[in-house]
């Protein structure tokens, strides 16, 4: 009779599984990830390895030496301690971070906006305190332009009760502001030394988002080539809230990690970060099995560095602020061996 | 990344995947992903190219303490450490541009606004 082994679900939870129930989690976690994404599923040598990782009580795990990959540390800091520049630093000497991002915690372009030459001020303060490179980050948050937030109609109060050409157009006027407030942003935060812009969570609300998002980092890198520009998905697939939004003749509504990326590399940016979701009454095996294969694709095609995203709740990662460090170090580590992955 | 305690999330992903930052050369090859696009191997490539070191050696916190000493290209200080006559902060940023031979924006605007002449 198989030993059981503590392991963890996806919200963070200990359990018990033999290492056959494992094996069964990673097999079946691939396989709805390849059905979902329309992808192949992982290799059984690929399989094995995840069940080598996962099925063992180790208090951590880790990736070879020589593996080693880039950090990149969306929203870097905890807000509590001292500055947002104090915590930059602590992470750069303190955290072995590789990149830092300072962000405010409303993170949203728009809001941004409104407080932009104390950020960019901040900015300026933070360059000439670091070394590591510094980016400034925040949501496209398309939503935030409908009403009662914003000046457009609600497109999510018009789409049920079918007025759906008024909801479309609702989203079109909606991504013009979006464009306006994202660019507008970049400029003062180039102008004050920043080493990039970190546009998160893209795509949260639905196609309209990632587009008002991609013809901003058009306009964006068109002015300032230099500039770096990391683009972070909000999750797996992109949400068809307006349906027949194209980029380039292609309709973004459902698009996955790969097709995301090509749009990303498209438009210049520099950096992908794909969000795949966890489903947190699945063990963390059976999540990081699903993760890697719906972003296994666009590892295979990508031009620019990707790092996916493995904060709380994404990426195969615990859905908990205190997530346990044999799961996080466990996810890490899967998704450079199997992804081969160029951050995280 | 994302989100998460600081012990739980960051640190555990930094010592389970992590190149380690400006222990080592993390954050010169995150630069050269940042701003030039890089994918990992190429931008390990490239950065071992420039410090005159062999890809292996850019994780390993022992051997690049020196490269960064030797290069001007900034470290950390600790309690038995401290650097004052060293290269740090925008200091050590001068450094890595011309080392890793790549614009940087906050170097640019410094010497811009500082009134020095470009290369100076």
């Amino acid at each position: 009779m198989e030993r059981a082994l503590r392991t963890r679900l996806g919200d963070g939870s200990l359990v018990e599984m033999t290492p056959s129930e494992i094996r069964a989690d990673v097999q079946a976690g691939t396989e709805i990830g390849a059905r979902r994404a329309k992808a192949p599923p992982l290799t059984d040598s690929e399989l094995d390895h995840l069940v080598d990782i996962f099925a063992s009580e180790s208090k951590f795990s880790a990736v070879d030496m020589g593996d080693e990959i880039v950090l990149s540390f969306d929203g870097t800091g905890n807000l509590d301690s001292g500055s947002r520049v104090d915590e930059l630093y602590s992470y750069q000497s303190h955290r072995g971070a590789d990149m830092l991002e300072l962000f405010n915690i409303d993170y949203s372009y728009k809001a941004i906006k409104t407080i932009l030459s104390f950020e960019a001020q901040w900015m300026k303060t933070a360059q000439l305190n670091l070394v590591a490179p510094v980016q400034y980050g925040a949501m496209p948050d398309l939503g935030r332009y409908s009403m009662p937030d914003g000046p457009i109609p609600n497109w999510s109060e018009l789409m049920p009760l079918g007025r759906i050409d008024e909801a479309r157009d609702a989203q079109v006027a909606a991504i013009s502001h979006a464009v306006e407030d994202m660019v507008f942003v970049a400029e003062g935060m180039w102008e004050a030394g920043a080493d990039g812009l970190d546009f998160d969570t893209a795509a949260a609300a639905g196609d309209g988002d990632f587009l008002a998002t991609l013809t901003a980092i058009e306009k964006i890198k068109s002015r300032h080539p230099d500039c770096g520009i990391e683009l972070g998905m909000a999750s797996e697939y992109v949400l068809g809230m307006h349906g027949e939004l194209t980029y380039k003749g292609e309709r973004l509504a459902g698009m996955w990690p790969k097709d995301q990326l090509r749009m990303a590399e498209a438009v210049g940016v520099t950096m992908f970060g794909p969000a795949v979701n966890v489903n947190t009454t699945k063990s963390v095996a059976w999540n990081v099995a699903r993760a890697c294969t719906i972003i296994k694709p666009a590892m295979e095609i990508a031009q620019i560095p990707v790092h996916p995203n493995v904060g709380m709740g994404v990426g195969g990662v615990p859905m908990s602020p205190y997530p346990p460090a044999d799961a996080v170090s466990r996810v890490s580590r899967a998704l450079v061996d199997i992804l081969k992955v160029d951050g995280l | 990344m994302g989100v998460g305690d600081p012990l739980g999330m960051a640190c555990s992903h930094a010592l389970a995947s992590g190149m380690g930052g400006m222990r080592t050369t993390g954050d010169l090859v995150g630069r050269m992903q940042m701003t030039r696009g890089m994918r990992l191997r190429e931008a390990k490539a490239y950065v071992a190219g420039k410090l005159g070191v062999a890809v292996s050696d850019l994780a390993d916190p022992i051997a690049m303490h020196d490269v960064r000493r030797d290069l001007g290209l900034g470290r950390i200080p600790v309690q038995e450490l401290t650097y004052p006559t060293h290269a740090g902060a925008m200091e050590a940023k001068f450094r890595i541009a011309e080392v890793l031979d790549v614009p940087i924006n906050s170097v640019q605007r410094f010497r811009d606004r500082a009134g020095l002449e470009s290369g100076a």
